[in-house]
């Protein structure tokens, strides 16, 4: 039953690109996704992979190739971090408004300034609303699973959209653990043949990317926008699969301890797992407390999330991004809106945390618990925009 | 989590204190254990202070985070305990290895200052010295040090560590197959000459 390795997350990505064997990667290094170019240019090198690799001078560049390969019907990933994903963004609504599949891992970085290489969600987080569906990974594991079931998600007829699967930069990149991978050849049946409805080399002309006027832009933005839509069965549906072939299933989020928790703290990546462990600590003196962690962002799972937090009491939204909006992060502003359509909602306030590689602890997530009792004792939020590990502020 | 063993690593940047760290990870996860191996990111350059950090249990840890209470601090440059909080958590009922050609007491007394109230166990080991004699540098003391935590933490059987050592360097140094018996000297003294036992 599968293959137990040590891996770090930055290897599990290059793995199962390498599982995949896509027909073009175009890539451009950049810390700390350097390492999954760096590996996957030698698999290349060294014959492991059929890719064309496209050596390019910038991410600009990297997904313009992208789009040029997934319209001429080409199975094709990239990856980058920060910087480098803000440097696609223009890009990054061409490939999904043109509805060219493909799969970018995004190895989560600060987006400068100051400069800063380190951890947290503002280089994905910038991208929520660029038409691209966005799955988040708590280790390495999940950043492997992710990446293969990418592939069959975006290319379903029904979706054809591009997808992002994010993961910690250095906290889970960087760090090797136990994984358990899947044999070659079940992730070459599992992930198929990319079969593209029409592309530019089946002999029959086609443009893509010409100029749409008024005349049908609207009817283009809402095609991408019922896609999305439709994403989400098929997500599940590709999931359930999975789990046939790898015994891990995944949801549009993973639920920890919630069934009866009063207080609930709904977090994205590698500080799901250490929220468990604080909720863990608190269950064994029979606290009523639970995670919810979100692993598809986009699209958002509104009816789901609201079903699974309608009975909790208090709920701590954690954001590793500011919006500096003076209201709060992006998951904050999601789940709130998910909360809204509850009779009975439960009291919700924000934290920003882990900016820019700043360590998060377990004893962060029992500050945010214990700020959480507070909030069901008083029946009041107070502040709702707040920050934890600042020094000086907590 | 019962059974898990957290170790962190000081060194300077180019010690191999994050590779140290690594091949630790790979020895227990042969072991069968559950394993993490990573290091602290900051302005990478050489001579700077770097962390890195391992946590080996029976189950998975599913935390995130850098090691605040560690069982076991490794510091592969001396001079590190006068730069930074290298005992700051360090459970006392664990141990200190210092990289040091000082015996523990003399470590004790001479760091004492910077120990912090540090009253748990030390060990040295003169990685450097075996470095220079088997290696012919003495800055590539990582490997000694491995050894050292190996025997200090008996987080692995040192049998199992040799063979598992044996079969990693023969990987990594395929292309220079002279290096192979040279390091494996280093892990056998690194066992042997930890001091404080």
């Amino acid at each position: 039953m599968g293959i137990r390795k040590l891996l770090s997350g930055n290897e599990a990505t290059a793995t199962a690109m390498k599982q995949i064997n896509p027909d073009v990667v175009a890539a451009y290094p950049i810390t700390p996704s350097t390492e999954v170019v760096h590996y996957f240019s030698q698999y290349v090198a060294d014959g492991e992979v059929d890719t064309q690799f496209v050596a390019v001078e910038s991410e600009h560049s990297a997904m313009s190739a992208c789009i040029g390969a997934s319209a001429a019907g080409g199975r094709t990933s990239t990856v980058t971090s920060a910087c480098g994903l803000a440097l696609m963004w223009e890009l990054l609504y061409v490939a999904s408004g043109q509805r060219l599949p493909m799969t970018l891992a995004v190895i989560n970085r600060a987006l400068s300034g100051p400069i800063n290489i380190n951890n947290d969600h503002s280089d994905s987080m910038g991208a929520r609303d660029s038409g691209w569906i966005q799955l988040y990974s708590e280790n390495n594991q999940e950043a492997y699973d992710n990446y293969i079931m990418a592939q069959r998600i975006g290319e379903h007829k029904d979706v054809l959209l591009p997808v992002m699967v994010c993961q910690d930069g250095f906290i889970t990149s960087h760090a090797v653990e136990n994984i358990e991978l899947l044999e070659d050849d079940k992730v070459k049946d599992f992930v198929g043949k990319f079969e593209p409805t029409r592309h530019l080399l089946d002999g029959k002309p086609l443009s893509v990317g010409p100029y749409d006027t008024p005349m049908h832009y609207f009817e283009h933005q809402y095609q991408r926008a019922q896609a999305m839509i439709a994403a989400k069965k098929v997500i599940l549906d590709v999931s359930k699969e999975y789990a046939k072939v790898s015994g891990r299933e995944y949801g549009l989020f993973e639920t920890y301890k919630l069934e009866d928790a009063e207080r609930v703290i709904v977090v994205v990546n590698s500080s799901a797992g250490t929220a468990k462990v604080a909720a863990d600590q608190l269950r064994a003196k029979g606290e009523k407390v639970g995670v919810l962690k979100i692993r598809v962002f986009r699209p958002f799972p509104v009816t789901e999330i609201a079903e699974a937090l309608k009975n909790a009491k208090a709920v701590a939204v954690m954001d590793k991004c500011d919006s500096f909006n003076a209201m709060g992060g992006p998951v904050f502003v999601d789940v709130r809106t998910a909360l809204y359509e509850l009779e009975k909602r439960p009291l919700t306030i924000n934290y920003i945390y882990g900016l820019g590689g700043r360590d998060v602890t377990v004893d962060n997530f029992l500050t945010v618990f214990n700020a959480l009792s507070e909030v069901v004792k008083t029946g009041k939020t107070g502040e709702t925009y707040r920050h934890i590990g600042v020094r000086g502020v907590n | 989590m019962s059974n898990m063993v957290e170790i962190r690593w000081h060194g300077r940047g180019g010690q191999g204190a994050k590779t140290a760290s690594l091949l630790l990870a790979d020895a227990a996860f042969a072991q069968g254990k559950y394993v993490q191996g990573f290091p602290e990111y900051g302005p990478e350059r050489m001579g700077a202070p770097i962390a890195a950090y391992n946590r080996i249990s029976d189950e998975r840890s599913s935390v995130h985070s850098n090691i605040y209470e560690p069982d076991f601090v490794v510091v592969v440059d001396a001079t590190l305990l006068s730069a930074v909080a290298a005992t700051a958590g360090l459970k006392e009922t664990g141990g200190l290895v210092v990289n040091s050609e000082k015996s523990p007491e003399e470590l004790a007394k001479y760091y004492a200052a910077d120990l912090g109230g540090y009253k748990g166990k030390i060990y040295s080991i003169d990685a450097s010295q075996i470095a220079g004699e088997e290696l012919g540098n003495r800055s590539l003391s990582n490997t000694a040090m491995l050894a050292a935590i190996v025997k200090v933490s008996g987080v692995i059987p040192e049998d199992s560590f040799m063979k598992e050592m044996e079969a990693s360097i023969k990987d990594t140094f395929s292309s220079k197959p002279h290096v192979i018996a040279p390091n494996m000297k280093a892990i056998e003294r690194g066992l042997k000459e930890v001091k404080g036992l």
